[in-house]
């Protein structure tokens, strides 16, 4: 389980992006994070996992305090990140990156069955370099693949949707729709996607640096659809524009 | 062939022993130590001048020549002219590593003059290797000279690996490329200490659909230099692309330049050069899989110059 307590952040620039986030996260829930752009979603994110560190506030893995723990402290505590934006890498192969990964050496076989699962050919993909020749779909597909091969207990996806083609998002649903069935642990989805949140187990709405809505799926989404699309501050806004602005 | 010449071997050679099937020439500071030519590789003494002729027969296909050369000692200062005459239709591969080791504060340096012509549709994939050795602080040098003449059609692939210990090394290739022939060069080059590094390539695109395509990776760490110049003259209908990216590590510094000839209404030439640090989103990726920053670097490092 996950607990943020009165998580608070402020940009370089000064502005107030978390503004006293207080949040739970239950074991082997499908938590989709959704809100406007700029309400602090991803710095939520980078802060779950350590790429940044709050002004004040606690983080709490299974009643742990990591909030002084640095990125590679808590990723061998079993916090995943999926990137919005990929990393590539000239020369490493989508294999090296499977292989550190996993933290060990994986058989062409087991490297492969991660490829598969994420829809990508694995024949064609295993021993290609991770860098710019690959498209925006292929690289979010061998990144959701890295983070598969490392089994942690606490999965983060920032915008899985963004940067994709539509094809590539029809499939990537059933990605996800297959990791929640075999789920061991918490997963955190953000998105702007009115079919993430549609398989999600809980809903959670971030505007201006607070949690604005928390609660099941079912109870949350249709709230979220019934808005005013005109409002500014609405997100249903942003779940008709498909997609949604990358955003910090 | 002294120990220091085995050690050298397993570094740069594919060279396994007496077992070992292939054409061989040993060279051990300025001697040779060892030698086998093949049905269809012969390999002589060069008669104007140290170093070998080795002949490749027309139609040789599957077959590979090994030629290290090991400088073992300080206060040597090896100098080696080989040519390669390579048949019609012939593929081979030519394995030419080079290591020098010194133990002493005496100097020591190998300069090999490699020529190579490759007649109509023969194949050759090239590969050099590199290393420094021993604990000596004597300098040691690796200065490679590389011609290349490619005939109709023909083929050369030129992978050139220099991963650490050589202190100073001036690399320079020049190449004429003929009708339909296409030249590769891979270069991965890593630098250390005070270290220089100097590459310098010349190719002239001399016939129709003739191409080039020049890949070169580096890696400067501490004060190291490294100097990146290539010259790719298209004269007919041709492609030509060069690529250099260059990671800085430390205090390392790089300086690449890079030039483009178009003599050719038809010659597509292009150049892309990067140089910088290991970008920094790299290095949280690769720690936020579980790696320090230490171990985040070296993989990066180790996966540019794979």
């Amino acid at each position: 389980m996950l607990t943020l307590k009165q998580l608070v952040w402020t940009a370089p620039g000064g502005g107030k992006v978390i503004q006293g986030i207080d949040l739970t996260i239950p074991d082997n829930k499908l938590v989709v994070i959704t809100g406007p752009n700029g309400g602090g979603k991803t710095t939520l994110a980078k802060l779950i996992s350590g790429l940044e560190k709050p002004d004040s506030g606690q983080i709490l893995l299974d009643g742990q305090d990591i909030t002084d723990l640095d990125i590679t402290e808590r990723a061998k505590l079993g916090i995943s990140y999926a990137f919005q934006q990929p990393v590539r890498f000239k020369g490493l192969t989508v294999a090296d990156l499977l292989e550190l990964a996993a933290g060990q050496t994986l058989s062409e076989q087991e490297a492969c069955s991660y490829l598969i699962r994420v829809g990508l050919c694995a024949k064609e993909y295993i021993n290609r370099e991770v860098n710019a020749t690959l498209s925006g779909g292929e690289i979010k597909r061998i990144e959701l693949a890295t983070v598969l091969a490392r089994h942690t207990r606490l999965t983060i996806f920032d915008e899985p949707e963004a940067g994709i083609d539509l094809w590539s998002f029809n499939n990537l649903i059933g990605v996800f729709q297959e990791l929640q069935e075999s789920l061991n642990g918490s997963m955190i989805i953000i998105s702007h996607q009115e079919r993430i949140m549609s398989i999600a187990d809980e809903i959670v709405v971030i505007a201006d640096g607070k949690v604005g809505l928390h609660g099941p799926a079912e109870q949350i989404l249709p709230q979220l659809l019934g808005h005013d699309p005109g409002c500014d501050q609405c997100p249903m806004k942003e779940i008709l524009y498909y997609g949604g602005e990358q955003n910090e | 062939m002294n120990d220091i010449t085995k050690e050298i071997l397993k570094d740069v050679s594919d060279y396994s022993g007496d077992d070992y099937q292939y054409a061989y020439n040993i060279r051990e500071d300025g001697c040779c130590v060892g030698r086998q030519s093949t049905d269809n590789i012969k390999i002589e003494n060069k008669p104007d001048a140290p170093g070998l002729v080795i002949r490749v027969l027309p139609g040789t296909k599957g077959e590979r020549v090994s030629i290290p050369a090991c400088v073992t000692h300080g206060n040597v200062d090896d100098v080696v002219y080989n040519d390669f005459y390579i048949g019609e239709g012939a593929d081979v591969l030519i394995i030419a590593g080079c290591g020098v080791h010194v133990s002493t504060g005496e100097p020591a340096r190998h300069n090999g003059i490699h020529r190579f012509f490759l007649e109509k549709d023969a194949h050759v994939l090239y590969e050099e290797k590199h290393v420094g050795k021993g604990n000596g602080t004597g300098i040691r040098s690796i200065d490679p000279v590389t011609e290349i003449t490619l005939g109709e059609n023909a083929e050369l692939e030129m992978d050139s690996l220099q991963l650490g210990g050589v202190d100073r090394t001036l690399r320079q290739t020049s190449a004429v490329v003929g009708k339909g022939a296409h030249l590769i060069i891979r270069e991965r080059i890593l630098t250390d200490g005070d270290q220089e590094a100097k590459t310098d390539f010349v190719v002239e695109m001399q016939g129709e659909d003739s191409s080039v395509n020049l890949i070169s990776r580096s890696v400067a760490r501490g004060h190291s230099h490294q100097a990146y110049r290539s010259r790719i003259i298209g004269n007919a209908p041709c492609s030509g692309h060069s690529e250099c990216d260059a990671i800085i590590v430390d205090e390392g510094t790089v300086d690449a330049a890079p030039e483009l000839l178009a003599n050719d209404v038809d010659a597509a030439l292009i150049h892309e050069a990067a140089i910088g640090k290991i970008a920094g989103e790299q290095i949280i990726k690769l720690r936020t899989l579980g790696l320090t920053e230490e171990e985040a670097e070296a993989k990066i490092v180790a996966g540019f110059l794979k």
